[in-house]
C-alpha cells in the first residue's frame, strides 16, 4: 500500500523507501497481516508492545517464545485466531514439559482453581437482578438508557442493605424482646410534663376513609408501630450481655450513611479516574465519539437507525461547538462586557425565582402544620390535601423551575454542552434544596413555642414526639413521590402515545412522541433516595418502603419505555452519565447527612418517646458509653477525639495531598517531553529514510547493471545492505 | 447430513474455555446458534458458514461494521468472510464482557482499518465516520465538516504526527476512552 509512501513522497517517486519502511523493526511489530499458515504464529509476540521482540524473537522464534522483558500473557489474551492460540499453548506446554512433578502439580491446581473461580463468578452473575430485562433494554435503546436502569438497580440493592442494617440492629432486638422473657429497661426521664405522649390513635368508631388517611400520612394506627421512631422505647436489653439499644440505633444510622458513601465512591471511582485522565479541555473527545461511538450491543434495526442519527447529531453539535468556541475567543471587549452583565442579571433572576419557591414551600409547610395542629374534622379530601401540601408545592416547584431554567439559558449564550450541564446543575440544586427548606421550616415550627419559651427544648404541646412527626412527613414525601411518578406515567404518557399515534391534529404533531429524558428521571430517583437517607433515622422501615417503591418504578418505567418512548435525539453518553448520576447521588447524600447530623448532635431529643429519652441529645449516648469503658480504651478514644489529634491528622493529610499533586505535575511534564521526543524521532526517521533513498538512487544511477530492488523478498539483501542485520534474518524466516 | 444436535465434546469445551474469554454457558449457546446456521446451508455439512448466513444473526444484522467483522475474524483462505465455529468463538470472545482492553482495541483497530494496511489514514477515518452516521447522502457530514472532524481526530490521537493512526496510538487513545469497553460488546 501507499500509505506510508504518500506521507513522504506525494508524487510517489521512490518505491524503494516503501521497502525500507517495511523492514523497520517498529513496522514489523505492528504488522498483523496473516501470511501463509506455514509461517505459524511465531512472528509477533504481543502486538505493538515491545520494540525488542523483533530482534529477540526473530532468531529463535521457532524454538522458544519470548524471553527478556515481556512476561508470558495467558494464551487467551493473545489477539490471534484459535488455531494459532492452540499452537502457542502447545509450545508453552512443551516448554513447561520440563517442569518437575511439584511444578506440574502446582500448575494444575492453579488452573483448576481459576476455572472454579470463573464458574463461581458465572453463577453469581446469573443471579444478578433483572439481568434479562436490562439486556433487552440495552438491545433496544443502547447504553445511555441502560445506565439509568442499572443505576436504579444499584439503588434497590443499596436500600435493601440499609433496611437489613436497621432491621438486624434495631428492630430485631425489639421484636425478640416482645416475644420472649428478657429483662428490659425502658427509657425514662424525670421531667413529667414533657413525657406525656398520647399519640393520635383514634378512639371509638373509626370511619373507613380515616383508615385511608392514616395509611397515607402515617398517623392513627400506623403511628405506634415499628414504622416510627417513637415505638422504640427500650433502653437496655439484659440477656447474656447488655444490649444498648440507643447506641445501636445511633451507630446503625451513622453506618448506613457511611456505607452509602463508601459504596457510591467505589462505584464512581472508575469513572472519576477516567475523568481525571481526560484532562484536555474537551469534555468529550472526538476520538471517544468516533472510535467508541457505536453500541455493538444494539440488535434492533430501529434503534440502530436512531443511533446513527443521534451520532450524526452529536458530531455535528460538537463541530458546531468548536466553531462557536473559536468565535467566542474572538469576541471584542464590549461584547464580553455586555454578555457578562446579561449573565449576572439572569443569574440574579434565577436566584430570585429560587428564593420565591423556597418561600412558598416554607409558607405551605407552616400552613400545613398549623392546620394539622388545629385538628378540625373537615372533608376527607381536604384533610389529605392539607397534609400533603408541602409535597404538592415541592412537586409543583420542581416542575415549573426546569422550564424557566431552559428558557433563561438560551439567553446566556454559553456553548451547547455547557448549557446542558449548567441547567442540570440548577435543577439538581433546586430539587435537593427544596427538601432542606421543608425540613428547616418543620424544625422552625417544632421549636417555636410561643411567648413563654420552650421548657423542654421543643414545643411539647403540639409535638410531644417530634421525631415521629418528622418521620411522618418524610413518609408522606416518599408516598407522594411514588404516586406522582405512577400518575404521570399512567395518566400522561399512555394517553400521549394514544393521541400521537391515532390523532393527526396539530397538537399531536407539536407534542410529539414521548422521549425518555434521562436527566429528569435520574433527578427523580435521587430526590427519593435523599428523602430516604434523611428519613431513615426517624422512620426505620423507610428503606424497605423505598426498596419496594424502586422495584415498582423499575417495572413502570420499563413498560413505559418499551411501549411509549422513542430514544432521545439528544444523546447522553453512558460513561459520563454514570459519573453524573453518582455525583448527583453524592450531592444528595451530602445534603441528607446535614439534617441528620444536626438533629443527632444539636436538637434536643424528645422526652416522651424513642430510645434517647434520658439523653439530652441523641449523640450523648456515645460519651456515656465511652465513660463506662475500661480506662485504657477510654483515654485512647478521648485522645482520638481531641483537637491535637484532629489538627495533626489534618496537617498530615494536607501534606500527603500536596505530595501527590506535585507528583502528578511531574508526571505530566515527563509525558509532554516524551511526546515531543516521539514527534522528533518520527521526523528523524523520515529524514534518514529520505537520505537513504537518495543515496541508493545515486548508487543505482552509477551502476545500472545491478538489479533494481523490487517487491521480492529474496532481493532484500540489496536494500538490506544498509539495515540492521536482525530484521533481515527476520525476513528469511518468513 | 449435517449434525443438527451434535454435542460439543467435553475436552473440546474445556479447551475453548481456556483459549477464549467465554464461559461454558456462552460456548454452548454459541454452538447451538452456529449449528442452526449450519443447518440452513443447502446440502453438505460444511464446517464454514458463509458470510451471508452469519449476517442474518440479530446481533450483527444492524451493525454497520458487520462485513468488516466477518472479514477480520475469518480464517478462510478464500478471503470470503466465512466463519468456522472457532472463528465464531473468537469473535464472541473478543466481544465478550471479560475480554481485556488490549484484545478489544486490537480487533477494533483491525475492524476500522478498511484497507487492511496496518494504519488508519484519512480515508479509513472517512469511511469509518460514514459507516457511523449512515450511508445516504443526507445522513453524512458535509465535506468541510468531515475535514474538520478528521483533523480533530488526528490531532488527538496521532502522536508522531505522521498523518495516520497506528496500532499503538489507537490503543493509547482507546485506553483513555471511557465508553469503549461498554460499547464494544456483543452478548448472545
Amino acid at each position: 500500500m501507499d500509505a506510508p509512501d504518500a506521507v513522504f513522497f506525494p508524487d510517489r517517486r521512490a518505491p524503494a523507501s516503501h521497502l525500507l519502511l517495511e523492514q523497520l523493526p517498529s513496522y514489523q511489530s505492528l504488522l498483523y497481516r496473516r501470511k501463509s499458515s506455514s509461517s505459524g504464529s511465531a512472528r509477533r509476540q504481543g502486538s505493538g508492545r515491545g520494540r525488542q521482540p523483533s530482534i529477540n524473537s526473530g532468531k529463535w522464534a521457532e524454538q522458544k517464545p519470548v524471553h527478556g522483558g515481556e512476561e508470558l500473557k495467558p494464551v487467551r489474551e493473545l489477539p490471534k485466531s484459535m488455531q494459532e492460540k492452540r499452537w502457542e499453548k502447545q509450545q508453552r506446554l512443551q516448554q513447561g514439559g520440563t517442569l518437575t512433578g511439584w511444578g506440574l502439580w502446582r500448575l494444575n491446581v492453579h488452573r483448576s482453581l481459576k476455572r472454579l473461580k470463573e464458574d463461581g463468578m458465572d453463577a453469581l452473575s446469573s443471579l444478578q437482578l433483572w439481568r434479562a430485562e436490562i439486556h433487552l433494554i440495552e438491545g433496544m435503546f443502547g447504553t445511555g438508557i441502560l445506565s439509568y436502569f442499572s443505576f436504579l438497580r444499584f439503588l434497590v440493592l443499596l436500600n435493601f442493605i440499609m433496611f437489613l442494617l436497621m432491621f438486624v440492629f434495631v428492630m430485631l432486638p425489639v421484636i425478640i424482646t416482645s416475644h420472649s422473657e428478657h429483662n428490659v429497661t425502658y427509657s425514662s426521664s424525670n421531667v413529667s410534663v414533657c413525657s406525656e405522649y398520647l399519640g393520635s390513635s383514634r378512639q371509638g368508631l373509626v370511619m373507613f376513609h380515616e383508615h385511608i388517611t392514616d395509611l397515607l400520612s402515617g398517623t392513627g394506627f400506623l403511628e405506634h408501630t415499628y414504622l416510627f421512631y417513637g415505638y422504640y422505647k427500650l433502653e437496655f436489653i439484659h440477656s447474656h450481655f447488655t444490649y444498648n439499644l440507643p447506641l445501636a440505633y445511633l451507630l446503625a444510622t451513622v453506618s448506613y450513611l457511611l456505607l452509602s458513601l463508601v459504596w457510591i465512591v467505589k462505584r464512581s471511582a472508575a469513572g472519576f479516574k477516567r475523568k481525571l485522565i481526560q484532562d484536555e479541555d474537551r469534555f468529550q473527545s472526538f476520538c471517544n465519539k468516533v472510535f467508541a461511538g457505536w453500541d455493538f450491543c444494539i440488535t434492533n434495526e430501529n434503534a440502530a437507525r436512531l443511533k446513527r442519527s443521534s451520532l450524526l447529531y452529536e458530531l455535528k453539535m460538537d463541530l458546531e461547538e468548536e466553531r462557536i468556541k473559536h468565535k467566542m475567543a474572538n469576541r471584542t471587549r464590549s461584547e464580553r462586557c455586555r454578555i457578562y452583565a446579561l449573565r449576572a442579571a439572569l443569574n440574579l433572576f434565577v436566584m430570585a425565582v429560587l428564593v420565591a419557591c423556597f418561600y412558598c414551600i416554607y409558607v405551605a409547610t407552616v400552613f400545613s402544620q398549623r392546620k394539622q395542629a388545629e385538628d378540625q374534622k373537615s372533608n376527607f379530601l381536604l384533610e389529605l390535601v392539607v397534609e400533603y401540601l408541602p409535597s404538592i408545592v415541592i412537586t409543583l416547584a420542581n416542575f415549573i423551575t426546569p422550564l424557566i431554567f431552559n428558557l433563561i439559558i438560551a439567553f446566556e449564550d454559553y456553548s451547547p454542552a455547557f448549557e446542558i450541564r449548567f441547567t442540570l446543575m440548577r435543577c439538581v440544586f433546586m430539587r435537593l434544596a427544596s427538601i432542606g427548606v421543608m425540613l428547616f421550616s418543620l424544625w422552625d415550627q417544632i421549636t417555636s413555642c410561643g411567648s413563654s419559651g420552650c421548657p423542654c427544648g421543643y414545643n411539647h404541646e403540639l409535638y410531644p414526639c417530634w421525631e415521629t412527626h418528622v418521620g411522618q412527613e418524610m413518609y408522606k414525601l416518599v408516598i407522594f413521590d411514588f404516586l406522582i411518578i405512577a400518575a404521570v406515567t399512567i395518566f400522561v404518557e399512555f394517553p400521549r402515545k394514544i393521541i400521537v399515534n391515532n390523532c393527526d391534529c396539530g397538537l399531536a404533531k407539536w407534542w410529539g412522541q414521548q422521549e425518555f429524558a434521562i436527566p429528569q428521571n435520574v433527578l427523580e430517583i435521587v430526590y427519593g433516595q435523599t428523602i430516604c437517607w434523611i428519613g431513615t433515622f426517624y422512620c426505620p422501615l423507610l428503606p424497605a418502603i423505598n426498596t419496594v417503591k424502586y422495584v415498582l418504578v423499575f417495572y413502570l418505567k420499563k413498560v413505559s419505555l418499551v411501549t411509549n418512548c422513542r430514544p432521545s435525539t439528544r444523546p447522553f453518553r453512558a460513561s459520563s452519565s454514570n459519573f453524573f448520576f453518582l455525583v448527583v447521588l453524592l450531592i444528595g447524600l451530602a445534603l441528607a447527612s446535614v439534617p441528620v447530623i444536626v438533629s443527632i448532635a444539636e436538637i434536643r431529643s424528645s422526652r416522651a418517646c424513642g430510645p434517647f429519652v434520658s439523653y439530652s441529645t441523641s449523640w450523648k449516648v456515645v460519651p456515656r458509653v465511652i465513660s463506662q469503658l475500661p480506662i485504657g480504651l477510654n483515654s485512647f478514644l478521648l485522645a482520638l477525639a481531641s483537637e491535637a489529634f484532629a489538627v495533626s491528622f489534618f496537617v498530615i493529610t494536607c501534606l500527603g495531598m500536596f505530595y501527590v499533586i506535585a507528583l502528578a505535575g511531574a508526571h505530566k511534564r515527563v509525558i509532554e517531553q516524551l511526546r515531543d521526543q516521539l514527534v522528533m524521532e518520527g521526523r528523524d526517521k523520515r529524514f534518514l529514510i529520505q537520505k537513504l533513498c537518495q543515496a541508493q538512487q545515486a548508487v543505482n544511477a552509477h551502476s545500472p547493471e545491478r538489479r533494481p530492488p523490487r517487491g521480492f523478498r529474496g532481493n532484500r539483501y540489496d536494500a538490506g545492505l544498509y539495515l540492521v542485520e536482525p530484521s533481515v534474518e527476520l525476513e528469511t524466516q518468513a | 447430513m449435517g449434525g443438527t444436535s451434535s454435542k460439543l465434546p467435553k475436552d473440546l469445551l474445556s479447551e475453548y474455555q481456556e483459549l477464549t474469554f467465554l464461559t461454558k454457558q456462552e460456548i454452548l449457546m454459541a454452538h447451538k446458534i452456529f449449528s442452526e446456521l449450519q443447518d440452513r446451508e443447502n446440502g453438505l455439512y460444511s464446517s464454514r458458514v458463509s458470510m451471508e448466513k452469519i449476517l442474518t444473526l440479530p446481533e450483527l444484522k444492524s451493525n454497520p461494521f458487520r462485513k468488516r467483522i466477518c472479514h477480520v475474524f475469518s480464517t478462510s483462505d478464500m478471503k470470503d468472510g466465512s466463519l468456522s465455529f472457532e472463528d465464531f468463538l473468537d469473535l464472541l470472545s473478543a466481544f465478550s464482557d471479560s475480554a481485556t482492553l488490549e484484545i478489544k482495541s486490537h480487533y477494533a483497530f483491525r475492524i476500522f482499518d478498511f484497507d487492511d494496511d496496518g494504519t488508519l489514514d484519512a480515508r479509513d477515518l472517512e469511511k469509518l465516520v460514514n459507516s457511523l452516521t449512515g450511508e445516504t447522502d443526507d445522513t453524512r457530514l458535509t465535506g468541510e465538516e468531515m475535514r474538520q472532524l478528521i483533523s480533530n481526530i488526528l490531532e488527538e490521537s496521532d502522536i508522531d504526527k505522521d498523518g495516520t493512526v497506528n496500532l499503538s496510538e489507537f490503543q493509547h487513545v482507546i485506553s483513555r476512552s471511557p465508553d469503549f469497553v461498554s460499547s464494544f460488546k456483543i452478548v448472545l
